[in-house]
């Protein structure tokens, strides 16, 4: 049985690591993620957590302290957002193709400038290149339950890849909400006891990381990083399935909500999903064939599957909470863009950003895209492709 | 959506509207129910008008955005009623609860409103005799809970004491529920 909690999404985040209590946690604060750690640091203080717990002068060194950790063998976690994921950036990548599973909550905030404390993805969709998995929060229960099969997804032996667990600033982050915990001893069973097959302080099978690698083998190690995302969709679904029974609580790729028979559908990822759930509970009280794809993982980015649950669409609207400046559309809308490509279907599809900065998105703005929908189902693709939702004029 | 009680809170920065806007989801999350409770960050600064936000509903709740019609509203300064549009997005019936200490009828005229069902209670003034400091939070949710129902007063005042237990002082925490159970008793309807 589970425990009824009510906690933030930050503290629902605190109270995963708590459960996981990894070998080493090395943090630096900054908002919206100060309080993550700050619970965290509670539970070291107070002894519930035998983790090792670095005090470090900056994400640089944060990012720095959990990679040498993790080398050598130890689970090792951090969390940050915005600007100190943007201060880790070199070790992000160092992260990744080092095969390090590290698992990492961000909570989404936008980057400066102008200075900005609030929502949006700009933070993470900039590292979506890096080489992390990717995996998006709709609420505290999913913050917890994603921090979770984190673990067990990034220390795979066919991914070995670090993971993000990602979640809206202060929308998730300070809002407090209902959830279900799972008890200390099926956590720790579940998480079980970490051993790297590859660690710097085995010095009977010495390895080395990080040497320098040029034109000779770079690229077959950029391959096998290349096959170890790969592998990664069966492994997020496996882990999504098993966690699953022991929460009751399954996981996929992506949610579809309300698309069998939907014509007009909204793509969104993080909280916003659940409010367009909202609307389409409404609306589908209404009669209206809407439904909503939510994308739990965007790294890898499971192309098959989202066109397929496209296929029957006749109307799209992919929402991005960021911009990718010079570029046709958002990070979310290019990738649906491509993965509808030359599989044949004839679907009006239009971009929204939204919510930069942390700009409320109401039902009201979630009702208004899928009005327009009702027209580009009509009409196709519109010649303005790139639409902006909740910006004054 | 008609099923979830939306209410928000408007108050000036430092008098404890993101504490009660979350302390009023958890009493409600003890009785069993579903609730978000959370503030609206803004500049964070003392003195800055900033609002809070608790839902309250039977079923789990999906919607993630700021309550823009809410049944409740809960003014904890009324130098914000000539500042801020407190009523806006409630409906004919919604219900608006004021620290203050002027009259209902003068608060109905600053407000230019007709409609809704107003309450006053001079939180302030009860959070300086029983806290020792004006800060209006704990009174206001026992003004809430006389004016609305909503959860039992019991439930409110176990989850002060269960939150603050550590935090406050035994004498603070005292003062604390003393205010409200007297807010509970001293607000007035209109």
């Amino acid at each position: 049985m589970g425990r009824r909690l009510i906690l933030t999404g930050n503290d629902a985040a605190a109270e995963a690591m708590r459960q996981i209590d990894p070998d080493v946690v090395a943090a630096f604060p900054i908002t919206p993620q100060t309080e993550l750690m700050h619970k965290f640091a509670q539970h070291v203080a107070d002894g519930d957590v035998k983790a090792e717990f670095v005090l470090v002068e900056s994400e640089h060194s944060a990012m720095s302290a959990t990679v040498g950790a993790a080398a050598a063998g130890a689970r090792a976690m951090t969390a940050t957002s915005a600007n100190g994921l943007a201060l880790m950036w070199e070790i992000v990548y160092i992260a990744a193709s080092s095969r390090l599973p590290i698992v990492m909550p961000v909570v989404n905030r936008a980057l400066s400038g102008p200075i900005n404390i609030h929502c949006d993805h700009s933070d993470t969709m900039g590292c979506r290149d890096s080489g992390w998995l990717q995996i998006y929060s709709e609420n505290a229960q999913e913050v917890y339950d994603n921090v979770l099969q984190a673990i067990r997804i990034a220390e795979h032996p066919d991914v070995l890849l670090p993971v993000m667990v990602t979640f809206d600033g202060f929308i998730l982050s300070h809002t407090a909400e209902i959830l279900e915990g799972l008890e200390d001893p099926v956590v720790r069973k579940w998480v079980g006891d970490y051993e790297s097959k590859y660690t710097l302080l085995n010095t009977d099978e010495p390895v080395t990381y990080g040497p320098l690698d040029l034109q000779d083998y770079y690229f077959e190690h950029k391959r096998q990083q290349i096959e170890a995302m790969r592998n990664a969709p069966k492994v997020v679904r496996d882990v999504g399935k098993a966690y699953g029974e022991i929460s009751g609580r399954s996981y996929d790729l992506l949610e579809a909500y309300e698309l069998e028979g939907a014509t007009r559908v909204i793509v969104a990822l993080g909280s916003t999903a659940g409010t367009a759930k909202a609307v389409v509970d409404e609306m589908r009280a209404a009669g209206e064939a809407v439904g909503l794809l939510k994308i739990r993982c965007f790294r890898p980015f499971p192309e098959a599957e989202i066109a397929e649950k496209l296929s029957r669409a006749k109307a799209v609207a992919v929402l991005d909470r960021s911009v990718s400046f010079g570029a046709p559309g958002g990070p979310v809308h290019k990738e649906i863009k491509a993965a509808l490509y030359g599989t044949g279907c004839d679907i009006g599809l239009v971009n929204y950003i939204y919510g930069l900065g942390g700009r409320d998105v109401s039902m009201d703005h979630i009702r208004q895209a899928f009005t327009d929908l009702t027209t580009i189902a009509r009409e196709g693709t519109p010649s303005d492709g790139v639409r902006f939702l909740g910006l004054r004029d | 959506m008609a099923d979830i009680m939306e209410i928000r809170w408007h108050a000036r920065g430092g008098q404890g509207a993101k504490t009660a806007s979350l302390l009023l989801a958890e009493a409600a999350a003890m009785e069993g129910k579903y609730s978000q409770g959370f503030p609206d960050y803004g500049p964070e600064r003392m003195g800055a008008p900033m609002r809070g936000f608790t839902r309250i509903s039977d079923e789990p709740i999906k919607v993630h955005c700021a309550i823009y019609s809410p049944a409740i509203v809960i003014v904890l300064d009324d130098t914000l009623l000539t500042t801020v549009d407190v009523a806006s997005g409630t409906p004919d019936d919604g219900v608006i609860i004021i620290n203050t200490i002027q009259p209902a009828d003068a608060v109905r005229k600053k407000l230019k409103l007709d409609g809704r069902k107003l309450f006053t209670v001079d939180a302030t003034g009860i959070a300086i005799d029983e806290i020792g400091r004006p800060i209006p939070n704990a009174p206001m949710l026992g003004a809430l809970i006389k004016a609305v129902g909503l959860l039992s007063l019991d439930t409110v005042v176990d989850q002060i004491k269960k939150k603050f237990s550590h935090g406050f002082r035994p004498e603070v925490l005292d003062g604390n529920v003393r205010a409200i159970r007297r807010a509970y008793e001293e607000v007035k309807a209109e």
